[in-house]
C-alpha cells in the first residue's frame, strides 16, 4: 500500500527528442492516496498506456521520477515495485491450473505452502472461483480468464498498487457490468490503490473516485466524476464525457457576458485573460427551451430512451439540447436559454470564466 | 418436398482417379509383389506371408532398421533443442529478422542429392576442406569413406545443418505470436527464464513443435538422397539405412517380392510410429 506520486515526468520514444511533439507523455505531475480509486482516461493514443507502463516499471521514463511513498522507483524493474498489473487480453499460463496460476506469483518470491495456500483460497473466495481451482486455466471463458489475471495480482499482500489497462475490451457486453461492480467490491475489500485505464467514460466514471482526463500526452483535468461533469476545465474533458458532449460555440468574450452569433450570453463569472480563440461552453443538459430567448430552427430530435436530443442551428452554428419532456416539432423554431451557471468560455480550449461565488 | 439424389458423388470422382492412379494402385501393385514369386518371364507364383516373415526374422533388415531409428533418434534429439535455442536466440523484430529468415531458409532450399554431393567433397580427406582442416591441420584421425564412426557423424551432421532450419522457422513462428502481455505479466509475477521458457513459450510452441517432430521424424525415417550421395551406405553396411537396404534389393538384386514385403512393414513402421508421436503429444489437450 503506497501514495504514488509522479514528479515532472516526461517521456519519448525516440532516442533524442527534439520539439514537444516528439513526447509522447509530456509533463505528468499527478500524486495518487494511498488506497484510491483512479482511472485514467483518454482517446487512443493519448499516452495512458504509455504512463501506465512507466509506474510499472515496464517502461522508464526519459524524464522525470515515480515515487511510492517517497521512495523513488524510477529504475527499479517491476517485480520490486510490488506492483501488480491486469492487461487489455487476459494472460494466463495454460499449462497451469487455475489454483496453480494464482499461486504463481507467490511461489515466484518463495512464499512458503501453507501461506501459499491460505492466499490462494482468499482470492479464489473473494473471486468466486473456488470451484475451479483444480481445473485447466486453458479452458476458462475470458471473463474468468481475466479474473484469473486479476487475482494474480491480488494474491501477493504486498501489492503497492493494481493497474488496469482497459481489462473489459474482450469481456462480452452482459458480463462487462458483472466485472465492473467485481472489481469495485474488491477495491473496497483489499483496499489496494487501483489505477484503471480506459477510454470508456462509462467504465471510468464508475469504477473511479478520481478520474484523471489525459489528452495528446497532458493532463486535461483531475477530478471526480461530477466535478468533470459539472466544470470542465478544457473543452476535451466537456466534449469527452458525456452524451452527447457539451456544445462548444465560438463567441466573443465580453466581461461577464459572452456575445454568439449576435446573442448576448449571461455567463457563469467574469472572464479572466485576452486573447485568444474563445469559445462558449454550455452542456446539453444545461440548454433549455422557453418563450424568449435564442431563437433556434429544430433539425432533428433523436429519442434515446430516458430522454430526447434536440439538435438544433443558431444562424449557422449547430448545437445540441437534451429535453425530458415538451419536445419541439423538427423543423420549428425554438427560443433557447442557457443556464447561466453552466455557460463557461474557455479560451484557446482552457478554461477562462470564474467561478461564481457560492 | 426434398428431393435427393446421389449426384453429389460425382464430384469426388477426379479426386478419387487422381489418387487411385498416383496411390492406390502403385500401392496395390507392391502389395501384389509382396505375396507371390516370379523366376521372370512374368510368371508369379502364390508366395503368402512367406517373404515377410523371411525379412522379418533376417539379421540384415533388422541391422537396418537399428541403423533407421538409431539415426532419426539421433537427428531428433540434436536438432529439436538446437532449433529451440536457435530460435529464442533470433531477435524478435529490426533488420536482422529478415537477415536470420533468409540464411535460416538457405540449406533447405538446396536440392537432396546437392546436399549431398557437397557434404561428400567437403568431407574427403586430403581433398576436401573440412576433411583437410581435420587430418592435416588439427591432426585428428578422420576419414569418412572408411571409418564406420567417421561416416555415421558425418551424415548425422550434414542432416544436422540441413533440416535444423526447419525446426528453427516452426517455432520462430510459434515465439512471435506470444503477444508483449505475456511477458510484462510474467515480469510482474517475479517469474525467473527458466519459467518464462517453460510456462510461457514452450506451451505456446507446442502446435508448431508438434508438427516439426513429425516432418522430421517422417522425413529422417524415409531419408535416402543424402546419404546414398555422400557414403552409398558405406563403409561396409554401417550406414545402410532401410531406404538404401530397400533399393539396394528392389533395383540391386531385382528381388521384387521381398522388397515389396519391406516396403510395406516399412511403410507401416512409419506410419505407426508417427500416430504415436501424435497420439502422445496432443493427448493433453483433449483433457
Amino acid at each position: 500500500m503506497a501514495q504514488i506520486k509522479l514528479s515532472n515526468l516526461r517521456h519519448s520514444y525516440m532516442p533524442s527528442p527534439k520539439g514537444r511533439e516528439d513526447y509522447a507523455l509530456k509533463e505528468i505531475d499527478v500524486t495518487w492516496r494511498d488506497g484510491g480509486a483512479y482511472a485514467l482516461l483518454g482517446p487512443s493514443g493519448c499516452g495512458k498506456s504509455t504512463l501506465l507502463n512507466i509506474i510499472s516499471g515496464l517502461l522508464t521514463p526519459s524524464e522525470g521520477q515515480i515515487l511510492f511513498d517517497d521512495r523513488d522507483v524510477t529504475t527499479l524493474p517491476p517485480d520490486q515495485r510490488n506492483i501488480a498489473q491486469v492487461f487489455q487480453f487476459p494472460v494466463i499460463y495454460d499449462t497451469m491450473t487455475v489454483g496453480e496460476n494464482l499461486a504463481f506469483p507467490l511461489k515466484n518470491r518463495g512464499v512458503n505452502a501453507s501461506t501459499i495456500k491460505r492466499r490462494v483460497d482468499e482470492i479464489a473466495e473473494m473471486l468466486d472461483v473456488t470451484d475451479m481451482l483444480g481445473t485447466k486455466a486453458s479452458g476458462l471463458s475470458p471473463d474468468n480468464k481475466q479474473k484469473i489475471s486479476m487475482g494474480r495480482g491480488l494474491v501477493r499482500d504486498d501489492v503497492n498498487a493494481v493497474m488496469f489497462d482497459e481489462p473489459l475490451t474482450v469481456i462480452d457486453p452482459h458480463l462487462k457490468w458483472k466485472l465492473r461492480s467485481k472489481l469495485k467490491e474488491l477495491h473496497q475489500r483489499v483496499k489496494a490503490t487501483m489505477i484503471y485505464v480506459t477510454h470508456d467514460q462509462t467504465e471510468a466514471l464508475t469504477f473511479a473516485d478520481e478520474v484523471v482526463v489525459m489528452q495528446d500526452g497532458e493532463v486535461v483535468q483531475i477530478g471526480t466524476p461530477v466535478e468533470l461533469f459539472e466544470r470542465p476545465q478544457h473543452t476535451f474533458v466537456g466534449h469527452f464525457i458525456g452524451s452527447p458532449g457539451m456544445n462548444v460555440l465560438p463567441c466573443e468574450a465580453i466581461g461577464d457576458r459572452a456575445v454568439f452569433e449576435g446573442h448576448e450570453v449571461a455567463l457563469e463569472g467574469p472572464t479572466k485573460g485576452d486573447g485568444g480563440r474563445t469559445d462558449l461552453g454550455i452542456r446539453p443538459e444545461y440548454v433549455g427551451f422557453g418563450d424568449t430567448g435564442i431563437p433556434a430552427h429544430v433539425t432533428k430530435v433523436s429519442d434515446i430512451g430516458r430522454h430526447y436530443v434536440v439538435s438544433a442551428m443558431v444562424g449557422n452554428i449547430a448545437l445540441k439540447a437534451v429535453t425530458e419532456h415538451s419536445v419541439p416539432e423538427p423543423g420549428s423554431q425554438v427560443f433557447l436559454q442557457f443556464k447561466p451557471e453552466q455557460s463557461r468560455v474557455y479560451r484557446d480550449g482552457w478554461i477562462a470564466t470564474e467561478e461564481r461565488a457560492q | 418436398m426434398r428431393t435427393e439424389n446421389q449426384r453429389a458423388w460425382f464430384f469426388v470422382l477426379p479426386v478419387l482417379a487422381l489418387v487411385a492412379f498416383n496411390a492406390l494402385v502403385p500401392m496395390m501393385t507392391v502389395v501384389n509383389y509382396s505375396v507371390q514369386e516370379t523366376f521372370g518371364n512374368n510368371q508369379f507364383f502364390w508366395e503368402g506371408l512367406g517373404w515377410f516373415e523371411q525379412i522379418l526374422r533376417s539379421d540384415r533388415f533388422q541391422a537396418a532398421l537399428g541403423r533407421q531409428f538409431l539415426f532419426t533418434f539421433m537427428i531428433l534429439i540434436i536438432e529439436v533443442p538446437l532449433g529451440i535455442i536457435v530460435a529464442l536466440s533470433m531477435p524478435r523484430k529490426g533488420f536482422w529478422v529478415p537477415v536470420c529468415l533468409v540464411l535460416m531458409a538457405l540449406p533447405m532450399l538446396i536440392p537432396w542429392n546437392v546436399v549431398g554431393s557437397m557434404w561428400n567433397i567437403f568431407t574427403l580427406p586430403k581433398i576436401g576442406l573440412l576433411g583437410y582442416f581435420l587430418n592435416d591441420v588439427l591432426g585428428i584421425n578422420y576419414d569418412m569413406t572408411q571409418q564406420p564412426l567417421s561416416a555415421w557423424i558425418t551424415v548425422i551432421v550434414m542432416d544436422v545443418w540441413h533440416w535444423t532450419s526447419l525446426v528453427v522457422l516452426l517455432c520462430y513462428a510459434g515465439l512471435v505470436s506470444i503477444p508483449d502481455a505475456y511477458y510484462q505479466a510474467a515480469k510482474i509475477d517475479g517469474a525467473s527464464p527458466w519459467s518464462v521458457f517453460r510456462y510461457i513459450q514452450l506451451p505456446k510452441m507446442k502446435t508448431v513443435l508438434t508438427i516439426a517432430i513429425l516432418l522430421r521424424f517422417m522425413d529422417s525415417f524415409n531419408i535416402y538422397t543424402e546419404p546414398f550421395v555422400l557414403t552409398g551406405g558405406g563403409p561396409g553396411n554401417s550406414t545402410t539405412l532401410l531406404s538404401i537396404d530397400l533399393v539396394k534389393i528392389a533395383l540391386g538384386q531385382f528381388d521384387l517380392g521381398p522388397a515389396a514385403a519391406m516396403s510395406l512393414i516399412y511403410f507401416a513402421i512409419t506410419l505407426l510410429v508417427s500416430w504415436l508421436f501424435y497420439t502422445l503429444m496432443t493427448k493433453d489437450d483433449a483433457e
